[in-house]
């Protein structure tokens, strides 16, 4: 029954996306509820009284919150199929340790992409590319950061990827110039079924971060 | 072959102690290494490039870094004993909740506590207490964060005890008058020859932290 696994989000969110991936990529059926950051629910409220953001998976009434969290749960609950972390201690140690610089570094400096100017929009430019320089290092001639198959560092960071016209419009950038390898590589992610159906249209998240970003900056 | 273990750390490291909390729960024998964070050594460099940062775990020639990424690597491949993390993946996914709250809430606070002053300082106390005063809703009257028995979450926290004199006296703060509870349960971690034999002596982190202080003209 659907009902069982109910996905608190909010569409254009990378975190969110993360975890609608692993439900796809497991075959999970689940309730999709849009919160409204704005005026949050009281489920959400009730369900992440800690940090109170999306996404918050709830399976059987019970939440789990953090994507990287969920999306480890995910793996650990539906592991009959599609594996998304390594079997080898070492390789998972290893994943998560790339998913953890995703989260660490990438979205921190695609915010400055984003949403600032002038000379903090200059450094955060700077550190965006750095950074995805270091994961193209990572990626090697891998397909994947997984290697042959999509994993863990691959959902961590594909997500960023719907975002990627927004920051090269806002921040003046051309990220295919700069980092063509993870620009193939994300091509070659959308090919997947689970990928292609989760990722939002770049434009319509284009025009919700230009909105986003005329609250912050006054232009 | 006997394994080969490295530990790569800085004393008064709470990242660090996590580590050997963990080794020595585990019964596993390791060369510690100190290292002179302003001299930070060729191994250190070569181990950790990405962030440069201790700890670094070195397992037969392979690095694993990140304090809560090691300390679940060495969960799994010592898996015949004292497990950290619970068996039920719900379970797991709450401890991994909760020591990502620790990580991404007390340092932070303790920061602004040892390095401002006067408002900003004041702040940073009551962040502080708010903190400790959630962590204490989360113990509730369980023995150990991990319920019966000491587990990952109790080890994430538990270094930061021996921070306690060094930040009560540099914030001018009582802390078990403000959570009791919180002192309480650590008081009980401390009684485990691990956690003993691990966290520094309190006068000596202090004198530590007040020499940083000097340095950086925060006293």
């Amino acid at each position: 029954m659907a009902k069982e696994v109910v996905l608190l989000d909010f569409w254009p969110s990378m975190f969110g996306m993360r975890v609608r991936i692993a439900l796809a990529e497991k075959g999970v059926k689940y309730e999709y509820k849009e919160e409204d950051l704005k005026n949050k629910s009281p489920l959400l409220l009730e369900m992440n009284p800690i940090n109170k953001q999306i996404p918050v998976l709830i399976h059987n009434g019970k939440p789990v919150c953090e994507s990287l969290i969920i999306v480890q749960y995910i793996d650990e609950v539906w592991n009959d199929k599609s594996p998304l972390l390594p079997s080898d201690p070492y390789q998972r140690a290893q994943a998560r340790f790339w998913a953890d610089f995703v989260d660490k570094k990438v979205y921190g400096a695609s915010r400055k992409v984003g949403s600032t100017t002038g000379e903090e929009q200059e450094a955060g430019k700077k550190e965006f590319f750095e950074i995805l320089k270091t994961l193209e290092v990572e990626l090697g001639d891998k397909p994947y950061f997984g290697g042959e198959t999509f994993g863990y560092v691959d959902l961590s960071f594909i997500t960023f990827y719907s975002w990627f016209h927004a920051y090269e419009v806002l921040g003046n950038i051309n990220i295919e110039a700069e980092c063509p390898k993870i620009i193939a590589w994300a091509k070659r992610c959308l090919q997947k079924e689970s990928v292609a159906k989760t990722l939002p249209d770049q434009k319509k998240v284009y025009e919700f971060a230009a909105q986003m970003r005329k609250r912050f900056v006054s232009e | 072959m006997a394994d080969e273990v490295v530990l790569l750390d800085f004393w008064p490291s709470m990242f660090g102690m996590r580590v050997r909390i963990a080794l020595a729960e585990k019964g596993i024998k390791y060369e510690y290494k100190d290292e002179d964070l302003r001299n930070k050594s060729p191994l250190l460099l070569e181990m950790n490039p990405i962030h440069k940062k201790i700890p670094v775990l070195i397992h037969n020639g392979k690095p694993v870094c990140e304090s809560l990424i090691i300390v679940q690597y060495i969960d799994e491949v010592w898996k015949d004993r004292c497990p950290l993390l619970p068996i039920d993946p719900y379970q797991r996914a709450h401890s991994r909740f909760w020591a990502d709250f620790v990580d991404k809430k007390v340092i932070e606070v303790l920061m602004k506590i040892s390095t401002t002053k006067g408002e900003e300082k004041e702040a940073g106390k009551m962040e502080f207490f708010e903190i400790f005063k959630i962590l204490e809703g989360e113990l509730g009257d369980k023995p150990y964060f991990g319920g019966g028995t000491f587990g990952f979450v109790d080890l994430s926290l538990i270094p930061y005890y021996s921070w306690f004199y060094a930040i009560e006296t540099i914030g001018e703060l009582n802390i078990e008058a403000e959570c009791p509870k919180i002192v309480a349960w650590a008081k009980k971690c401390l009684q485990k020859e691990t956690v003993a034999k691990t966290l520094p002596d309190q006068k000596k982190v202090y004198e530590y932290v007040e020499q940083m202080r000097k340095k950086f003209g925060n006293d």
